[in-house]
C-alpha cells in the first residue's frame, strides 16, 4: 500500500548491500595508520554485529510491535548457544543441526516463559521474564552443571563422541564448518596501505541476518503484524472487537525467542562455546538498550542499534591512556596532561559511560531513536532544498504526518 | 423472547448499588433506546453484557445462549459489538487499518496466524473496509493516524470498525455525544440505512432525544440502577414517572 513496499525493497537492499561490503566500508583506515584503531572490519567484530543484530531485529517483534518490554531475552540467547554446543559435541561439527537445535530448543523455552508471563501486562510482565532469565541463569551456573558445565562453561573437548563426523582420537579440538567450509577460514585482500579480512563465519552469519531481516519486513507488513500493534495500541478495543490477544502476544513472544535462539546458536557456531554469562540480566538488558538506542517499532533500527552498542564495546573500550597521550602529544605537556584527564573517564573501561550518555541523549531528544535522528536529518535537508525551490509548508507537513507513522 | 434477555441483573461497587435487579428485554431486529440520568447505571448495565464486568446476580443471554463466564472476545464472536462511551479505537494505527481489523476479526475469528502474507494483498479485507469507510463517508482520511481525528469523528470511526463486524447486536454508547447537529443526523441516517439493509438489533443509550425519537421503537428509562418503565417513544413523552426521574436529576 502506499509506496511502503518500495521504500521496504530499498532498504533491504541498502542493507544488503552495506552487510555485504562491511569488511570494505568498516576498514576505512590504512593498515598501520593511527587510525586504524577504529576499524571495526575485522571478522570477530561484524560477526557480532550481524548476530546481535539478529537477537535485536527478533526483540523489535515483540517489544517493538506488541509493546511487551522483555527483560529475559537473554536466556533463550544462552538455551541457543548451549544447544549448538550439544550438537557440536553429540552430532557433528556442521553448523546446520547446531542452528536448528538452537532455535527449536529457544522456541519451546520461549513457549512455556511466554505461556506463563503473558498472563500479566506491563511492569509485571517485565519483572516475570527477568525472573525467569535469572531463574535460568542460576540453573545453567549451578544445579545443571551436567548440562552446562557450570562456572567453566560448555566446551568442546578430545573425547566427545560426534557420531556423524567420527570421534575417532583427535589430537586436536575440530573447527566448526558448514560442509568443510570452516567458520573461521579467513582471506585477506590486500589493496595499497589497506588490508579487507573476508571470513566464511561473517558471511554466514550476514546471509542469515539478511533473511531474518527480510523476514522481520514481511512480519511488520503481515495482518499479524498489523494485529501486534493494535495490541501496543489498544488490547481492550482488540478484545472487544472479537480478537483474542493472548494468543497473537505469544507467537509474538516465541517468534522473538526463536530469534534469539539462532543469535545463541550462531554465537556458538563462531566460537564453539557457551557459558552462564551469555544469559544474565545484564545481557537481556543490553538488547533492550539496543533496539531503543535504534528505534523500537522501526525496521532498521534495532540493527543501527546492535552496531552501535557492538562498536561501543568493542572499540571505545581500547581506547587507553597511552593512546590518548599519543592523540594529544602535539599539545604543551600540561595541557595534555588535562585533555587526557577529561577524556580519560569516557573511553576504555569507562566506555558505559559514554554509551550512557548518548543513550540518555536519544531517550530524551530522540524518542524514536537513532532512525528518528537520521528521518530528522533527512527532512532538515529536504526543507533546505526545499526552500530554495519555492513554497514548502504542504510537503514539510505531508512529511512530518508520513514519518509519524507507527512502522515507519 | 427477546435476542437479548437481562433477569435480575445486580452490581455493586462498594456501597454503591449501580444496578439492582435490572430486568431487560430487546427483542430481535428492533432499536431499544435506554435513556436515564447520569450515573442511571445505563453504561454499566452494557458493561456486564460485553464481558468488561461480571454481575454479582442475575442472568444475561443472548441468541439462547448464557454471556456470562465468557471472555470479551468470545462475547464479540457470538455477535455483540459495542461502541463505548469515550472512543475506544486503535490510536496508534490510520483509521484504514482501524476498521480492517474488525474485518479480519469477523472472516478469521478470534486468531490466524497470518505473518507472512501481505495486509496489501487481502483484497476482500480491502474492499469491505473501503466500502465501510464510504458508508461513514471517512474515505478522505483513510491514511490519517487515528489519534489526531475530532471527537465527532473518533466515534464515527468506532461505529464503522463495529459495523464492519456485522454484528447481530450493536451496542451504542451515547454515540452522538460531542457531535455536530451535522454530524449527528449522519449518525442518524447511517443508523436507519444499516437497520433498512440488513438484520441488525441495536441498544442504543443516548442523551439527545431527537437521536432517541428518531430511532427507537422501545424505550427504557433507567434511574438509580433500576428500571422504571418500558413504553414506546409516544407513550414515554408524558409519562409521570420519566419527568421524576429527569426533574430529580435537575434538582440535584
Ligand atoms: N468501575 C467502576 N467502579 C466503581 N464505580 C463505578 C464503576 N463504573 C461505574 N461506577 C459507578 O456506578 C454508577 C453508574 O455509572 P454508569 O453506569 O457509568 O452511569 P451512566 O452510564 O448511566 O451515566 C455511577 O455512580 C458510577 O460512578
Ligand atoms: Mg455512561
Amino acid at each position: 500500500m502506499h509506496g511502503t513496499k518500495a521504500k521496504d525493497t530499498t532498504l533491504l537492499i541498502v542493507v544488503a548491500f552495506m552487510t555485504m561490503f562491511a569488511p570494505f566500508l568498516l576498514n576505512p583506515f590504512p593498515a598501520g595508520s593511527e587510525l586504524a584503531q577504529f576499524n571495526a572490519g575485522y571478522p570477530d567484530l561484524m560477526q557480532r554485529f550481524v548476530i546481535f543484530g539478529i537477537f535485536a531485529i527478533g526483540f523489535n517483534i515483540l517489544f517493538g510491535l506488541t509493546g511487551y518490554l522483555s527483560f529475559g531475552h537473554a536466556a533463550f540467547l544462552g538455551v541457543g548457544s548451549y544447544s549448538a554446543v550439544w550438537m557440536f559435541k553429540l552430532l557433528s561439527m556442521n553448523v546446520i543441526p547446531a542452528i536448528v537445535l538452537s532455535v527449536v530448543v529457544a522456541g519451546l523455552f520461549a513457549l512455556v516463559i511466554g505461556f506463563v508471563s503473558l498472563r500479566r501486562s506491563g511492569i509485571y510482565f517485565s519483572i516475570l521474564t527477568l525472573a525467569f532469565a535469572q531463574m535460568s541463569f542460576n540453573l545453567a551456573y549451578s544445579v545443571l552443571t551436567p548440562i552446562t558445565n557450570g562456572e567453566t562453561g560448555l566446551q568442546l573437548s578430545l573425547d566427545d563422541p560426534r557420531i556423524l563426523d567420527g570421534g575417532g582420537p583427535a589430537t586436536s579440538l575440530p573447527v566448526t564448518n558448514l560442509f568443510g567450509w570452516e567458520m573461521r577460514e579467513s582471506t585477506t585482500i590486500h589493496a595499497g596501505a589497506w588490508s579487507f579480512d573476508l571470513s566464511v563465519g561473517y558471511y554466514l552469519s550476514a546471509i542469515i541476518m539478511l533473511a531474518c531481516f527480510y523476514l522481520s519486513i514481511r512480519i511488520f507488513r503481515s495482518p499479524f503484524g498489523m494485529m501486534l500493534r493494535a495490541v501496543k495500541s489498544n488490547q481492550q478495543r482488540m478484545n472487544y472487537t472479537g480478537l483474542n490477544s493472548r494468543p497473537y502476544t505469544l507467537a509474538a513472544f516465541v517468534i522473538s525467542g526463536m530469534y534469539a535462539g539462532l543469535a545463541g546458536g550462531l554465537l556458538a557456531s563462531m566460537d564453539p562455546l557457551a557459558g552462564a554469562e551469555r544469559m544474565q540480566w545484564t545481557a537481556s538488558g543490553e538488547v533492550v538498550l539496543m533496539t531503543i538506542l535504534g528505534g523500537a517499532g522501526t525496521l532498521i533500527g534495532p540493527v543501527l542499534g546492535a552496531g552501535f552498542i557492538k562498536y561501543f564495546e568493542n572499540i571505545f573500550s581500547k581506547i587507553n591512556e597511552g593512546v590518548l597521550h599519543g592523540w594529544f602529544a602535539v599539545m604543551p605537556d600540561g595541557i595534555e596532561d588535562l585533555l587526557v584527564a577529561i577524556v580519560y573517564p569516557f573511553v576504555g573501561k569507562g566506555w558505559h559511560l559514554t554509551l550512557g550518555l548518548l543513550f540518555m541523549l536519544v531517550v530524551i531528544f530522540l524518542p524514536g531513536g537513532l532512525v528518528e535522528g537520521g528521518q530528522r536529518m533527512g527532512r532538515f535537508a529536504f526543507r533546505r532544498r526545499d526552500r530554495k525551490a519555492g513554497p514548502v509548508e504542504s510537503s514539510a507537513a505531508e512529511k512530518r504526518a508520513a514519518s509519524s507513522k507507527p512502522a515507519e | 423472547m427477546g435476542i437479548l434477555e437481562v433477569k435480575n441483573v445486580s452490581k455493586r461497587f462498594g456501597g454503591l448499588k449501580a444496578l439492582s435487579d435490572v430486568n431487560l428485554s430487546v427483542r430481535e431486529n428492533t432499536v431499544h433506546a435506554i435513556i436515564g440520568p447520569n450515573g442511571a447505571g445505563k453504561s454499566t448495565l452494557l458493561n456486564c453484557l460485553i464481558g468488561k464486568l461480571i454481575p454479582d446476580t442475575g442472568s444475561v443471554m443472548f441468541d439462547g445462549q448464557s454471556v456470562l463466564g465468557r471472555k470479551p472476545h468470545e462475547i464479540n464472536q457470538m455477535g455483540i459489538s459495542r461502541v463505548f462511551q469515550t472512543p475506544e479505537i486503535f490510536s496508534d494505527l490510520t483509521v484504514f487499518e482501524n476498521v480492517m481489523i474488525p474485518c479480519f476479526a469477523k472472516r478469521d475469528g478470534a486468531f490466524r496466524m497470518h505473518a507472512i502474507g501481505k495486509t496489501s494483498g487481502e483484497s476482500d479485507i480491502i474492499e469491505q473496509a473501503e466500502r465501510m469507510l464510504i458508508d461513514v463517508n471517512m474515505q478522505d482520511k483513510r491514511h490519517v493516524q487515528a489519534s489526531s481525528l475530532s471527537r465527532g469523528d473518533k466515534r464515527r470511526l468506532e461505529m464503522a470498525m463495529c459495523l464492519s463486524q456485522q454484528p447481530k447486536l450493536l451496542l451504542l454508547d451515547e454515540p452522538t455525544a460531542g457531535m455536530a447537529r451535522a454530524d449527528t443526523n449522519n449518525t442518524i441516517d447511517l443508523l436507519k440505512e444499516i437497520k433498512a439493509k440488513r438484520d441488525i438489533t441495536m441498544a442504543i443509550i443516548e442523551h439527545d432525544m431527537h437521536v432517541v425519537f428518531s430511532l427507537a421503537e422501545r424505550i427504557t428509562v433507567l434511574a438509580q440502577g433500576t428500571p422504571l418503565v418500558e413504553e414506546t417513544p409516544e407513550n414515554i413523552k408524558g409519562h409521570p414517572k420519566v419527568r421524576e426521574a429527569y426533574l430529580g436529576e435537575a434538582q440535584v
